[in-house]
């Protein structure tokens, strides 16, 4: 697939590298040069020096034969203008521009192909403002991830001694778990993923373990796997940039909020912004005397928000020492993400990997509805529609046992009913989700959830999926 | 200075003020009553000053400077009255000029407190002219001349920030001040076409609709009896009264907005109309229960009407009464009298405090208890999702510092002439907040007749001052203002 990126940011670069490794051409669009020879050097693409809404450069850039532009400059304006220009002038068939203003969201009449062409609107703070409010919703868990419009969750939680499943086999799960159907999708010890998971495999506490279920069933499968923890009332955000103010915008009204900022007019501006109830707190998040002052000890929850990570991973670090009851950190260096991750911080979130997975569903082969991108990359669980029959595809119509899957690959559910016979979506669908099991037969128009354990085998699930020619 | 560009002004004020008895007068000529005679002559005198003082400064014309404002509406609120005080002293036998100035500095800044009795005895037209003045007075001499006439220019921005009411003047409703005074007469002008309308509906003949709506909608408390609204007997006509006060103690600006926007939600999401209504709802159900309580009346319905109605008026700053609240156990006057000094809204008719000072006085105290908690917390004073900036801060608090000092000067002053001290602080705080009857000797039974002439001038200028929210005019009284 042939792909333009426009800017050369954090997004931008973080979606270059993950794009490049499936051998895609990729090239990359920005301002500044030095910027671009550093990420000609790492990553295997092309650059052009330019401003892209300029057709000119645009051309150079080689956008006539291009599948999917990416416009992800710092302003939302050059994005949205870059797309119009791409769609009018050069007939881009899919467009995505990161928008950071709330007013441009998915559905507004102004982005249609009309307006500024644009076909899906990223913003990654938004992204991970809703990985960061799943976890304080569901404070046990290390990720949740949606699926067929919320219908199914997949969860990521680390099993802890004393929950009613650790040190049981799977087989054991109906016995021990009655009424909630769950399928645990992947396993990894001490990171590494263990492979050939069935009946037999026993669940180890420190286990992080993948488990795909409906939504509503989330608490039971958390409960499973470690003992409830009380649920989050206080919370300690570190920084109140975009990500901190969204986040403080959507859960003030359901928590006790303090939002440390070192930056006194961005103080100001955060007063202003939100109500009374949340305490805006002037100083630097990494201050042990201000964490001290402000009880981070009774803290359910601290969460470090700011642009740099070694900030972010020191209060993160001194938040957990003076008593706080889990800590999170946004960590954008890949590196120290992985290095941080279950030590005495709780979670680390990748930010661009967030959003990876929105741009996935889009490069992805075949009806795919969601990507979500795991373990910070390395693993990905995808949702795809299966179409055709029997004969034109080689998913339909069979039993999951049947199924020529990748080792590691698993199918986890499958929902059904989320489109009438003809394929279309339906209108006041009742879907069913289906819990996998290896008699389990896949129909068409179903939509499939599967888990990959390593990237390099997307590419055979997506063969799966892939409709013949005959079936047109 | 520019005192002879200022006079030219005035005298042109005053012209158009003589233009404004014609009202009066043509009440008096409709009705064959005797102060025709006094109408013409008092109309025939202001516009012939007015007139002369114009052309005399004719040449100094010139647009205002910002400190040329202060002297001018200063001027225009020391004149006006004397003028306006004239029908009244033609045409009511062996009025003093003391009385008369007091009587039409009450209607004009609303305040209705009256020396006069026997009311229903006045020429019609005299009563009129009184209602009328509280009317005039109410969205203010300066925003209407502002409105009408062209002169006024980019100065009229300045002139119309002294006269308006509340901390923050400088938010235009429209890009050209004279568009914002003309959309703020022409809503006022509506509400108050509906209220007279109300009013006769009720059961009041035109001629008293048509005054008593002056006075409700000036937020003044001037009636044709001497029983105020005792007089009507009529719990539909206390009704409307109670719904029309009420309407005429929210900012007018935010009805304009509600006109131009076409959403009512404009009046809900204004922090200060909210609680402006909470506030009277509240006071109004706490005082009926208190009354209640205090077997005061037999049923508590009786409680709730004569509650809301009191209560409204005294908070509203108007100042009719329908009963003689003095006679209440005394919680409940002393809490109307509280209430009155802070409860209307900035840019209503009503005087006091106005509530917004109140609410960003509470926001300030709110913010410093959270900073000795916590003294890293950040808590600016907000008010619709924006900070208050620290000098309208200041200027709160030096209001209310100011205000302070005048009403305890005033008070001084009353008790000084002889006054006990029921009666001189409650006539300081009846004056200074414009709101009438206070309690005592000037209660709501009787009225501020029996006040000395010395005692009379002081509360002429503390209306005065309360009007025009004291700094416009003791702008006046510093050096720097007069040093060139």
């Amino acid at each position: 697939m042939k792909i333009l990126i426009l800017g050369a940011g954090r997004v931008g670069e973080s979606v270059a590298e993950s794009l490049v490794s499936e051998r895609n051409d990729i090239t990359v669009v920005d301002t500044d040069p030095a910027r671009l020879r550093e990420l000609q050097d790492r990553l295997d693409l092309r650059t052009v020096v330019g401003n892209g809404i300029q057709p000119s450069v645009l051309r150079e850039a080689g956008v006539e034969d291009t599948d999917l532009l990416i416009a992800c400059a710092p302003l939302d304006e050059t994005n949205l203008v870059a797309c119009k220009v791409a769609h009018e002038m050069f007939s881009v068939p899919t467009t995505i521009a990161r928008v950071r203003s709330p007013e441009f969201e998915d559905g507004n009449p102004l982005l249609e192909k009309k307006g500024f062409a644009v076909d899906k609107v990223i913003c990654p703070e938004e992204s991970v403002t809703d990985y960061i409010r799943k976890l304080i919703e569901y404070p046990e868990a290390l990720q949740v991830l949606e699926f067929a419009h919320g219908l199914v969750s997949l969860i990521a939680v680390r099993a802890v001694a004393g929950g009613p499943l650790v040190q049981h086999s799977l087989a054991e799960i109906p016995q021990l778990i009655p009424g909630a159907e769950m399928r645990i999708v992947a396993i990894y010890r001490q990171d590494k993923a263990l492979t050939d998971i069935d009946g037999s495999t026993r669940i180890e506490a420190g286990d992080e373990v993948f488990v795909l279920a409906a939504t509503a069933d989330i608490r039971t499968v958390l409960g499973a796997l470690r003992k409830m923890d009380r649920p989050v009332r206080r919370i300690m955000v570190a920084g109140g940039g975009k990500v901190g103010l969204r986040l403080a915008r959507q859960i003030h009204a359901d928590y006790q909020l303090k939002i440390i900022e070192p930056v006194h007019a961005r103080c100001e501006y955060l007063a202003t912004q939100l109500p009374a109830e949340v305490l805006v707190l002037h100083g630097d998040s990494t201050d042990e005397e201000l964490l001290g002052d402000e009880n981070v000890h009774e803290m359910d929850l601290f969460i470090a928000l700011t642009s740099d990570d070694e900030d972010n991973i020191m209060s993160c670090l001194l938040a957990k020492r003076l008593g706080a009851r889990r800590v999170i950190g946004v960590i954008n260096r890949a590196a120290y993400a992985d290095l941080v991750q279950g030590t005495a911080i709780d979670i680390a979130i990748a930010p661009s990997h967030t959003v990876i997975g929105e741009l996935l569903a889009y490069v992805r082969r075949g009806d795919v509805e969601a990507v979500h991108s795991l373990r910070r990359g390395a693993a990905e669980a995808l949702e795809a529609i299966v179409r055709g029959n029997a004969k034109t595809c080689r998913m339909a119509e069979r039993r999951v046992d049947e199924l020529d899957l990748p080792p590691g690959a698993q199918i986890g559910a499958i929902v059904r009913g989320l489109h009438l016979a003809d394929g279309s979506e339906a209108e006041n669908a009742k879907p069913r989700v289906i819990i996998a099991h290896h008699d389990t037969t896949i129909l068409p128009n179903d939509h499939v959830i599967i888990f990959v354990p390593r990237k390099r085998m997307v590419r055979e699930v997506e063969k799966l999926f892939q409709v013949a020619a005959t079936f047109f | 200075m520019g005192t002879l560009a200022v006079v030219a002004l005035v005298g042109r004020m005053t012209a158009l003020f003589a233009l404004l008895m014609g009202v009066p007068l043509a009440f008096a000529l409709s009705e064959h009553d005797p102060a025709e005679g006094a109408f013409l002559k008092a109309a025939g005198i202001t516009l012939a000053c007015g007139v002369a003082m114009s052309l005399a400064t004719r040449r100094f014309r010139r647009e205002l400077q910002p400190r040329d404002g202060f002297v001018l509406v200063t001027l225009t609120w020391l004149l006006l009255p004397a003028f306006g005080a004239l029908p009244l002293l033609f045409a009511i036998p062996g009025l003093s000029f003391t009385d008369a100035y007091f009587e039409a500095m009450s209607g004009l800044t609303t305040t209705g407190a009256t020396v006069l009795t026997g009311l229903e005895k006045l020429p019609l037209s005299v009563n009129v002219w009184r209602c009328f003045m509280v009317l005039v007075g109410g969205m203010g001499i300066i925003v209407l001349m502002v409105a009408i006439l062209p002169l006024l220019g980019v100065g009229a921005t300045n002139l119309f920030k002294s006269e308006a009411a509340g901390p923050m003047k400088d938010q235009k409703l429209t890009p050209r001040i004279a568009e914002t005074a003309r959309g703020l007469w022409a809503t006022y002008f509506v509400i108050a076409t509906a209220c007279m309308f109300a009013y006769q509906a009720a059961g009041m003949g035109w001629a008293d609709a048509f005054m008593h709506m002056c006075s409700t909608m000036g937020l003044g408390g001037f009636a044709a009896y001497d029983d105020s609204f005792a007089a009507f007997k009529s719990p539909m006509i206390e009704g409307v009264a109670v719904l029309f006060m009420t309407l005429a103690g929210v900012n007018f600006s935010l009805y304009f907005l509600v006109w131009k926007k076409k959403s009512a939600w404009v009046l809900w999401r204004d922090l200060e109309a909210r609680t402006y209504l909470f506030l009277m709802v509240g006071s109004v159900l706490a005082v009926a229960l208190f009354l209640s309580a205090h077997g005061v009346y037999p049923t508590f319905v009786e409680s709730l009407r004569h509650a809301a109605f009191n209560v409204v008026s005294i908070a509203t700053t108007t100042g009719f009464a329908s009963v003689d609240y003095a006679k209440w156990p005394v919680f409940a006057p002393a809490f109307m009298l509280f209430l009155c000094s802070f409860a209307t809204c900035a840019g209503s008719t009503g005087g006091g405090i106005k509530l917004i000072r109140s609410l960003l006085l509470h926001k300030q105290a709110m913010s410093e208890l959270t900073r000795i908690v916590h003294p890293r917390a950040v808590r600016p004073v907000t008010l619709g999702g924006a900070i208050v900036p620290t000098q309208v801060m200041h200027s709160v608090l030096a209001f209310m510092l100011i205000y302070g000092s005048v009403m305890v000067v005033v008070t001084m002053l009353l008790l000084f002439s002889g006054l006990d001290l029921v009666t001189a602080a409650t006539a300081a705080i009846a004056c200074i907040n414009n709101t009438g009857p206070g309690l005592g000797e000037v209660g709501p039974a009787s009225n501020f007749q029996g006040l000395t002439d010395f005692q009379t001038w002081v509360c002429t200028f503390a209306m005065m001052l309360g009007r025009l929210e004291m700094l416009s005019v003791l702008v006046l009284f510093t050096p720097q203002f007069w040093r060139k």
